[in-house]
């Protein structure tokens, strides 16, 4: 583990950031851009274990934050899925452009 | 190169790639599968940096919980045979650029920082973080997370616990409020 800089690790956690931004962006579907809320969460989480891991190995915090990260994401997943479900109910379908009831 | 090295840089490239093909693939069943496989990946980098209780979690709240409920999801909203529509030429162009222009930006801060480094007078390009300054590196077992998680000391963290399980009954009881079928004849 010590051959590998931090450097690398944040470069890894960036690339995956932006992989799931690209998918924010381009994606139309919601449950797919629900995917790429995920991937950007893991990113995050990465950052803060490989932060703990290599700067602060006398602390804990950053296991703390990944651990009510990845709780509060399951949260998240379970109402926007419960959402998305409601909205097909009602829409009959789940892309974003379909879904301007509310928009104005 | 030691082996160590070599694991890394294989994990990272399993778990890029298989992002990249979870937010491109067209078909919306094999893109939850591929996102399945990165967040495998993910645990086995939480893994590799000795953070077993963090790899244990992952595997279960992300890999069996919100992946399975997004392949119901998918199953319950849409004929998962049929592909996605691709997306408008113009805008993944741009979606491309500002994505790539991120990239490097955070790259090129990335360099320019020199984490932990500053404080190194002997001109080490390894890297140095309090451990190597003499302070013993706690170990991030089950025992130690939970003692902490559930001390009330200074460094303690009951009072975010407890407000976390709050919010996870709150999201609950909203699921079910959301999702509920209302009868045609209370309508």
């Amino acid at each position: 583990m010590s051959q590998v800089p931090l450097s690398h690790i944040l470069v890894v956690s960036t690339a995956l950031f932006f992989i799931g931004m690209y998918g924010l962006f381009t994606r139309r579907n919601m449950i797919t851009m629900l995917m790429s809320v995920e991937l950007i969460l893991n990113s995050v989480n990465i950052n803060f274990v490989a932060f703990n891991k290599y700067l602060y190995p006398d602390k804990l915090e950053g296991v703390f934050f990944t651990l009510f990260i990845i709780a509060i994401a399951a949260a998240e997943a379970a109402v926007a899925i419960a959402i998305i479900i409601n909205l097909y109910r009602n829409f009959h379908s789940i892309d974003v452009e379909d879904a301007g009831e509310m928009k104005f | 190169m030691s082996a160590s090295a070599v694991i890394f840089y294989i994990l990272s490239f399993f778990i890029l790639a298989t992002g990249l093909l979870a937010v491109t693939s067209r078909k919306i069943f094999r893109s939850a599968i591929w996102l399945l496989f990165s967040l495998t990946g993910i645990a086995g980098l939480y893994f590799w940096l000795q953070m077993e209780f963090i790899a244990a979690v992952q595997v279960v709240v992300y890999v069996g919980g919100i992946v399975v409920l997004i392949i119901f999801s998918i199953f319950l909203t849409q004929q998962s045979g049929r592909d996605l529509p691709a997306p408008v030429r113009s805008r993944a162009i741009f979606s491309v650029l500002a994505v790539c222009i991120g990239f490097v930006l955070t790259c090129v801060l990335l360099r320019g920082y020199a984490f932990g480094r500053t404080g190194r007078t002997d001109g080490g390009q390894t890297f140095a973080g309090p451990v190597a300054s003499g302070v013993p590196a706690v170990d991030a077992s089950v025992g130690t997370i939970g003692a902490q998680m559930l001390s009330t000391s200074e460094h303690g963290y009951v009072l975010p616990f407890e407000v976390i399980s709050i919010l996870l009954l709150a999201a609950m009881i909203g699921c079910i409020v959301i999702a509920m079928k209302i009868k045609p004849d209370e309508k």
